[in-house]
């Protein structure tokens, strides 16, 4: 327990000071969101009724950018073959690197995402449930894409092939993302649920795939 | 299953089979295809493009079946490490995308006449596509690892992370959107479909699957040949 609180300590300690965390992520995410209403028209109407896809679908795009810094950097100078060795479980070295990647990257995104829609015209009463799902959806797309991060790690081309691999199976993580902003409580609250048991399956599942992977590119 | 594990044995077995088998796959469709074509009624409702159905229903159970096989395949190399078993998943790989294409297509050329639209995004058109990425996912890790060895280990996770997610999937699209209509071969309480029509569909079923099986020994036949000559060319390179 200490070593994998050691570890989270290092990762965020790490993201902070390099910079390029969740900085690029948020100036990635700004930039789609500029992008999206020249390519669709300013008109007020129609980006309202657009927003949340936007939002959740920017989202998706931003986490997935920066998952390949999960392991790549710890696998490119060999940090990663120490931790392999170290007496920690490699599921559990996993556990803490997505961890530190949704701590740093995944949820202040997306906790200030929603907010953002406002430049969408965002209706105000859909922010704080849009608010609660893609903090519960966060667990789930790092988790995720700490899967595909440890299965393209030594890749050429791995940074398309992990969209590929990934963004599939965001797809129940879209859906019900998208079925808890549509403003009815009788759907609302049934995604939400099935969207933070979507976030533990993830927790328990992920690393155990994840550190797989890692195993084969160590060995 | 552990006798099947040498290759040697493996493949005196699939020589002897695949003779039989492919006469089994061209009987069945002969049979099948004259159901399909000739007994089988117009749809009242459809008219003769209910036939189309004959070659997509099939095609789409054989998309999801390959997939499951090349799961279970990847499970057996993790658990009992059969050495055909990553061969035999690889292989079914491209196969089961074609499985997967056609059925995405016939279904489009269904659609047209039907519902006035090539493509609509409903649930279960929407998860197959999802499931034909999948394919690509594998078949892509294939490609892009180099040494066999690892990209078999890596291959077997996608392919069972891809299994585990395939139910997620289909269900939260279902709850999305729905316009394909519901089941109605594998139901509760039998099928509600009038026999004419069920039995060349389900004899094309039976067609499908037997092609599958003669296609997919022939490729772990192939698959077993390519990789004695890349051994036998990296022997040979080192004597030089």
């Amino acid at each position: 327990m200490k070593m994998l609180l050691s570890l989270l300590r290092r990762d965020l300690i790490l993201a902070a000071r390099q910079g390029g965390g969740v900085g690029t992520a948020l100036g990635f995410f700004l930039t789609v969101l500029v992008l999206l209403p020249i390519g669709i028209g300013p008109d007020q109407l129609t980006l309202q009724r657009l927003a949340p896809g936007i939002l959740w679908i920017t989202l998706l795009l931003s986490v997935l950018l920066s998952a390949d810094r999960i392991f790549q950097q710890d696998y490119e100078d060999g940090s990663l073959d120490i931790m392999a060795m170290a007496p920690l479980p490699l599921e559990l070295v996993v556990l803490a690197k997505a961890i530190a990647h949704w701590l740093s990257t995944s949820l202040p995104l997306s906790i200030v995402a929603p907010f953002l829609g406002v430049l969408l015209n965002l209706k105000t009463e859909i922010i704080w449930p849009l608010v609660i799902a893609t903090m519960l959806g966060s667990i789930g797309l790092s988790f995720i894409a700490s899967i595909g991060a440890s299965l393209t790690l030594n890749l050429r081309r791995g940074g398309l092939l992990i969209s590929i691999l990934v963004l599939p199976l965001y797809v129940p993580i879209l859906v019900f993302g998208m079925s808890a902003c549509t403003g009815n409580p009788a759907v609302v609250f049934p995604s939400l649920l099935i969207l933070s048991a979507i976030a533990l399956a993830s927790l328990v599942l992920a690393p155990l795939a994840a550190a797989a992977a890692l195993r084969a590119y160590l060995k | 299953m552990q006798q099947f594990a040498n290759p040697t044995r493996f493949l005196k077995l699939a020589n002897a089979a695949l003779p039989f088998v492919w006469a089994i796959t061209i009987m069945l469709f002969v049979i099948g295809l004259y159901g399909a074509l000739v007994t089988a009624p117009p749809d009242y409702q459809q008219g003769e493009t209910v036939r189309i159905m004959f070659v997509h229903v099939p095609a789409a159970w054989m998309a999801m079946f390959i997939y499951t096989v090349m799961a279970l395949a990847s499970a057996m190399a993790i658990i009992f490490r059969h050495p055909l078993a990553d061969v035999a998943a690889k292989t079914a790989a491209p196969i089961g995308a074609v499985f997967c294409f056609l059925s995405l297509v016939t279904g489009s050329l269904w659609g047209k006449p039907m519902w006035g639209a090539w493509w609509v995004w409903d649930a279960r058109l929407t998860s197959m596509f999802v499931l034909m990425l999948l394919y690509l996912g594998y078949i892509a890790i294939w490609q892009a690892t180099e040494e066999p060895g690892r990209a078999a280990l890596i291959a077997r996770i996608v392919a069972l992370v891809g299994f585990i997610n395939i139910p997620v999937i289909k269900f939260s699209v279902e709850w999305w959107n729905s316009l394909h209509q519901p089941a109605s071969v594998f139901k509760m309480g039998g099928p509600s479909i009038a026999m004419s029509m069920l039995w060349p569909l389900l004899v094309m079923g039976l067609a499908y699957t037997f092609l599958f099986l003669s296609l997919h020994l022939t490729a772990i036949r192939s698959e077993i040949a390519a990789r004695k000559l890349r051994t036998l060319r990296i022997a040979r390179s080192g004597d030089r």
